[in-house]
């Protein structure tokens, strides 16, 4: 770069470095809108706000579907055979651990809630079908069961259990 | 490209022009004078088709543009209104979409060349990385473009593709988030998708000049792979070369062609006629047939951060080819060891790609696994493994020398083609005339915008939509119906005769009783025969004639959901 050929760093130099990391944080401050703007927008956070889901038409052994923040929620009213399925299983054995009682409220048994997305690559299982009386992928062949955990396939994760909580017996807050 | 112009212009002006701004000789040199070796097969012709087949995209594209919405509520319907009524929207849509198969049905054959004749070896490793990049962008370019439609497999196939990145670790579900725009695929994703769908094939183009500016500094290879060592050994491109190019250019457009106006859907998805609908994925999904090897890779790794790496890797590992093959030796016909498994790996890909289009099942997921491995293993082991143990057949001393000793050789698999195809042919030909009788054969009616020159009865056409506005319209929008096939048979062209009758009662007091109408469709209509003001309002009410009737198989398909 420089003609000057010194052992000792010169004024020059500091000049150099100086200027080059100026650039180089001015590069960065330019480039953050650019990057910053395919985040969601505004509105579509906004959008995200919370949602009331009444449970009271949900018959047993059915599985509804709402969306919230454009995701699927599963609300899934489990009958005592599903509840009891999910119950004995040996968590150990899992490939992602985790026991019934951690995806559902407690005293809330009845009733599991889940975002209804695959999570290996995004497609929404179809209910009811599948070995394990839950949720099969019919994209590449998971398979979840009625707690909404992966049993089967290339899956890595049990289906996300999103925010929510219980305002009545009847009626649950998303998000 | 390479060196400088030995073009002398004799016209003044160009002469003039010559001095300021070299760029005739440019071309004059790499397109006229510039050196082939004159042993090139047809194999080597797929390069101009390529550009080619670059070019028909880049013209098709720029023309779809002007009639597509990128907005998700619009941009299914303004593929289908372009389908329907744009003057020949279905061809240029069809040339797209068959278009982009027929790039990568000429990119596979120009990349298994390059495999099969060593040409990714010194010195043309550059020329051969680039060409890698390109493939890469082609991809990129293809999956941006299949969601542009939003049908069912546009809309699944973009959840699935950039769901890839949410294996990272740590940081994927943010990288997808930022790559939507939102919580999931939806407008913002359409609208970025193709605002780089737009940007990608220029950056392609700008990538294939580096890519024939490369092969022009280190020159063509050839089935020898042996360099030309004089004059003797080459031809100039043109016309050599340029009509060699233009036979087969010739030839690949009859295919194209075929598949434009006799299967033009063929290589898509039927899927993907049914509008996205974020809450339901089709039963089997899969991706464009292109991608079907990668695909195949990817769902026969258990793990999901595995398997998305191995998809990767087993297009970069062509980056590291070059350093991979330890023969000097080029061209695969003097390697018979190196040709048997050049074979067994296409045979892998071509296997890989029917796994990857088969449910992720049983005995289709072993196989899977093992082609996946094979298909690793060919690279990283067979591949330097040969080099060192195979011993390659006698180079000729020169390209002359090679072409003076094979032309018999030619002369005989020539005769045995066209033996091969006079056979093919006759049994074809005999089948046709036997099948004649049981194909019923349509009417032939005289439309007046039959042919090329046909136009449409102007008055006719406003008569028939002024019917509509009277009456069809009072429950049934425009969206999903073709203006052109008004009058085919059971279409909609009886449904408002039919409506005609009563049209009386229609407008009548009567109307308002009748039971199990949408509230929205009985509003007084204000201007009865103007223009189409209020179509959309009522598109969005009721449902359009024709899809009434495409629903009921959409719902029979999707009897399970939820």
């Amino acid at each position: 770069m420089t003609t000057m050929s010194s052992a000792e760093p010169t004024r020059r130099d500091f000049l150099y470095i100086a200027t080059g990391t100026v650039a180089a944080v001015g590069a960065a401050a330019v480039a953050w809108p650019l990057i910053s703007q395919m985040n969601p927008d505004a509105s579509t956070i906004a959008a995200g706000a919370p949602i009331e889901v009444d449970l009271g038409p949900i018959a047993e052994g059915q599985v509804i579907k709402v969306f919230w923040r454009s995701k699927p929620i599963f609300i899934s009213h489990r009958s005592k055979k599903e509840i009891d399925e999910a119950k004995s299983v040996n968590v150990a054995s899992l490939p992602d651990p985790q026991p019934d009682s951690a995806r559902v409220k407690e005293g809330h048994d009845q009733w599991l809630v889940v975002i209804g997305i695959c999570t290996h690559l995004g497609c929404i299982p179809i209910a009811h079908q599948g070995n394990y009386d839950g949720w099969f992928c019919p994209c590449h062949g998971s398979q979840y069961d009625s707690s909404g955990r992966i049993r089967q396939g290339p899956a890595p994760a049990n289906l996300v259990v999103p925010p929510y909580a219980f305002l009545s017996d009847t009626k649950i807050r998303i998000g | 490209m390479s060196g400088p112009s030995t073009y002398q212009p004799q016209n003044a002006f160009l002469k003039w022009f010559e001095a300021r701004l070299p760029i005739i000789g440019l071309v004059h040199s790499s397109f006229v004078a510039y050196p082939t070796p004159k042993n090139l097969n047809y194999w080597w012709t797929f390069g101009g088709i390529l550009s080619f087949m670059l070019g028909v995209q880049i013209i098709t594209g720029i023309i779809l543009v002007m009639h597509y919405t990128p907005e998700t509520t619009m941009a299914f319907d303004s593929v289908e209104r372009m389908m329907r009524d744009v003057n020949y929207g279905w061809l240029l849509r069809y040339l797209h979409s068959n278009g982009a198969s027929m790039f990568f049905v000429a990119v596979y054959i120009h990349m298994f060349r390059g495999l099969y004749y060593g040409s990714y070896k010194e010195p043309r490793e550059v020329l051969w990385i680039l060409g890698v990049i390109i493939y890469l962008l082609m991809m990129a370019t293809g999956f941006l473009g299949y969601t542009l439609p939003w049908g069912q497999m546009s809309f699944w196939g973009a959840t699935v593709i950039t769901n890839f990145f949410s294996a990272i670790p740590i940081v994927g579900e943010s990288v997808v988030t930022w790559l939507w725009g939102g919580y999931a695929v939806g407008n913002p994703t359409l609208q970025r998708f193709f605002s780089l769908h737009y940007l990608l094939p220029f950056v392609i183009v700008g990538v294939v000049v580096l890519h024939v500016w490369a092969l022009h500094v280190v020159g063509q290879g050839n089935p020898t792979g042996v360099e030309p060592k004089s004059g003797q050994d080459t031809v100039p491109f043109t016309p050599y070369a340029t009509v060699k190019d233009s036979f087969m250019m010739v030839v690949f457009c009859i295919v194209f062609a075929w598949f434009v106006f006799y299967v033009p859907n063929y290589l898509g998805h039927a899927d993907n006629y049914i509008p996205a609908n974020p809450g339901v994925t089709p039963p089997h999904i899969v991706p464009e047939w292109y991608y079907l090897p990668f695909y195949g890779i990817l769902r026969s790794i258990p793990n999901k951060l595995a398997g998305v790496i191995a998809m990767f890797s087993s297009i970069l590992i062509l980056v590291f080819l070059p350093w991979l093959d330890t023969s000097k030796v080029k061209s695969a016909s003097y390697r018979p060891l190196y040709r048997v498994f050049f074979w067994i790996f296409v045979a892998a890909c071509l296997g890989l790609g029917y796994l990857g289009s088969q449910p992720p099942e049983g005995g289709f997921v072993i196989a899977a696994r093992i082609l996946t491995a094979y298909y690793f293993i060919h690279f990283i082991i067979i591949t330097p493994l040969i080099g060192l143990i195979e011993t390659p057949k006698p180079l000729p001393n020169s390209i002359s020398e090679s072409v003076l000793k094979s032309s018999g050789a030619v002369a005989a698999v020539l005769a045995a083609l066209v033996g091969a195809a006079a056979l093919l042919m006759t049994p074809s030909a005999a089948r046709a005339q036997e099948g004649a009788p049981e194909v019923p054969i349509p009417p032939r009616n005289s439309w007046s915008f039959a042919g090329p020159f046909g136009k449409f009865d102007q008055q006719q056409l406003q008569r028939g939509f002024k019917v509509y506005k009277e009456v069809c319209s009072t429950c049934h929008g425009l969206k999903f119906l073709s203006f052109r096939n008004l009058a085919d048979p059971g279409g909609p062209g009886l449904y408002c005769r039919a409506g005609r009758g009563d049209r009386g009662r229609l407008q009548g007091s009567g109307r308002a009783e009748r039971p199990g109408r949408d509230v929205r469709a009985r509003r007084p209509r204000r201007r009865l025969f103007s223009a189409a003001d209020d179509m959309e309002e009522r598109g969005a009410g009721a449902p359009a004639l024709q899809w009434r009737r495409a629903a009921r198989h959409v719902r029979a398909r999707q009897g399970a959901h939820l």
